[in-house]
């Protein structure tokens, strides 16, 4: 049974701020990566940019989007977490998160703390067809991390 | 009028708890409850004589058969058509709209021709006439909206070119609630000579419907949002053009005589019925239309209606909520999409859902109008029946109200 706490649960205060305050908006200008990421059942989109450094990790991130809550939450949390991580990291990160909202095992050798704040994102678990929405943003990384650009370094 | 709690005591979902309160069921556009009597109707046919139709002398096929076909002539009683061989059972609106499209019109729409629908379709209503049009080389139109929602007389009319071939379009629409003067419509298509197929998913389950007096080529609709099971619809056709009609699938059922080098189809509308068809939901929809017929469907609009202007009244009192549709209930159904500004459809449903208000959120099966013409990625939309109360409206509203301040937006009442 559902209450008003399984919706905090859901929308817990670190989300909603995300959502009200989005970091790391506008998309750049000389991106190496980009991807745009569309989920048709809720209309949620997720335009993705990256700037590589001399040393082939995330210097710069921008995104634009618009949807739900906690499609826009993750997005804005997952910016934040990419700055200055190797494009390996990030593929890390972006495993290890998804294993967490599959109730999966972590991959070997990481830890929930990686997350920070993402792991406000688990109260979502409960929501089945709103994990989705929480993984647009990571799908659309995905995207990114997968062309050529990101071979460098 | 008819007693409402009497009404609402037949369909025993209604009683349900969500989430730890009394369900609130506002999403009859998508698909209506059932009340007991289809409920039972479908229980009788599997407890008592199910058997298949049309091919046995024994009890139980005869009795089957004489209950399937008296729904096909239930339902044409119920849309005033002139025989029950007018009604090919299908499963359900895309269903017929498809046996239409993929027979009768891919025989009659060439390269250069036109098909005419409206802006608000549904993607049943869109998607086979544009994929036809795209086949065979002819020309999609698209009929306007007006400022208020309502379709644009003017523009359709204007598209109606020597070369249009059919029309196309819905009859109430499931986003806007706009119902579009139907009979108009078709004469002014008639003066062109093109063929007419209304979509009346959903006006058939709100508005009284003589097919006879609309005139129409096709009409098309689903059991389920009528409150019958989900499986089981109709096309309505008229005879002249059920027997141009080709057969759409080969087998048992749609034959008459059969050797091994040819066949002759069966009489209408069994010709196109091939196969073991769905007799339980069949039979569950003449139930449904007995319940929605002892009603009195003048009754059912004239609840709807009152209970929308109820709603509209409500939802004008928050400042931050865009509601969408026809102001004039005349040319409106029980369909209230709305947009709250800086609140996503989906986050609100989910805040009306923990207090058991059950409404849709998205595109509703029309991502163009809601993209490209409300300009919104998504809506919320509530869609009333006939069970439906003003209490529900309320707790629609005070649900409402709760995902205003839980995002953080308290409501400012309008100045009066
Ligand atoms: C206007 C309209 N047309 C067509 C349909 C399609 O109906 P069905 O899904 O039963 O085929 C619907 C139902 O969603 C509708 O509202």
């Amino acid at each position: 049974m559902m209450g008003t706490s399984d919706l905090d649960d859901l929308y817990a205060e670190i989300i909603l701020d995300h959502y009200r305050n989005p970091r790391n908006t506008g998309l750049l200008a000389d991106p190496d990566l980009q991807a745009e990421g569309f989920n048709p059942f809720c209309g949620d989109r997720v335009v993705l940019t990256l700037a590589l450094g001399a040393d082939g990790g995330v210097e710069r991130v921008g995104f634009e989007g618009e949807g739900c809550s906690i499609s826009q939450a993750s997005a804005s949390i997952m910016t934040e977490l990419l700055k200055g991580k190797s494009v390996q990291e990030a593929h890390a990160l972006n495993a290890t998160f998804r294993a967490l909202m599959a109730d999966a095992e972590l991959p070997h050798g990481h830890t929930p703390d990686e997350l920070g704040e993402l792991t406000a994102l688990e109260g979502v678990k409960r929501f089945p067809v709103r994990i989705k929405c929480a993984l647009l943003p990571w799908a659309t990384l995905q995207d990114a991390l997968a062309q050529p650009g990101a071979v460098r370094g | 009028m008819y007693d409402l709690s009497a009404v609402r005591a037949d369909f025993p979902v209604l009683s349900r708890q969500v989430n730890g309160k009394p369900l609130v069921y506002l999403d009859n556009a998508a698909t209506s409850q059932k009340p007991r009597q289809v409920i039972e109707a479908l229980v009788e046919y599997y407890e008592r004589y199910n058997s298949n139709v049309h091919r046995g002398v024994h009890t139980l096929s005869v009795e089957a058969t004489d209950r399937y076909e008296e729904a096909r002539e239930k339902v044409a009683r119920f849309i005033n058509a002139p025989s029950a061989e007018h009604l090919v059972w299908v499963r359900n609106t895309t269903e017929a709209i498809n046996l239409a499209a993929k027979t009768w019109a891919a025989e009659r729409v060439g390269p250069g021709d036109r098909i005419v629908v409206t802006e608000m379709e549904h993607h049943s209503n869109l998607v086979p006439w544009q994929q036809l049009a795209k086949q065979r080389g002819a020309e999609l139109a698209i009929a306007a909206l007006d400022a208020d929602h309502k379709l644009d007389e003017a523009d359709f009319e204007r598209l109606l070119t020597p070369s249009t071939r059919l029309v196309a379009f819905t009859h109430m629409s499931n986003v806007l609630g706009t119902i579009t003067p139907a009979k108009r419509l078709v004469e002014m298509a008639r003066r062109v000579e093109a063929a007419v197929l209304i979509d009346a998913a959903q006006s058939v389950p709100h508005l009284s419907i003589d097919v006879q007096d609309l005139d129409a080529d096709f009409v098309a609709f689903s059991g389920h949002k009528m409150l019958a099971p989900t499986g089981i619809g109709c096309l309505y056709a008229r005879s002249e053009v059920l027997e141009q009609m080709q057969p759409f699938l080969h087998g048992g059922e749609m034959v008459l005589e059969v050797t091994y080098e040819d066949a002759s189809w069966n009489h209408l509308p069994m010709r196109f019925e091939a196969g073991t068809p769905n007799i339980a939901d069949a039979i569950g929809m003449g139930a449904a239309v007995d319940y929605l017929a002892a009603l009195g469907m003048e009754n059912v609009r004239r609840h709807e209606v009152e209970l929308t202007r109820y709603a509209l009244g409500r939802f004008a009192e928050l400042e931050e909520v865009i509601v969408y549709g026809p102001a004039d209930l005349d040319y409106r159904g029980g369909v209230v999409s709305f947009h709250v500004e800086g609140l996503h459809p989906h986050d609100l449903g989910q805040v009306l859902d923990a207090e058991g208000v059950a409404i849709r959120t998205g595109h509703h099966c029309a991502m163009p109008l809601v993209r490209s013409r409300l300009n919104v990625p998504a809506t919320a939309r509530a869609s009333f029946y006939l069970y439906n109360t003003e209490e529900e409206v309320d707790a629609l509203m005070e649900a409402l109200n709760k995902a205003l301040r839980y995002f953080g937006r308290a409501p400012r009442s309008r100045p009066a």
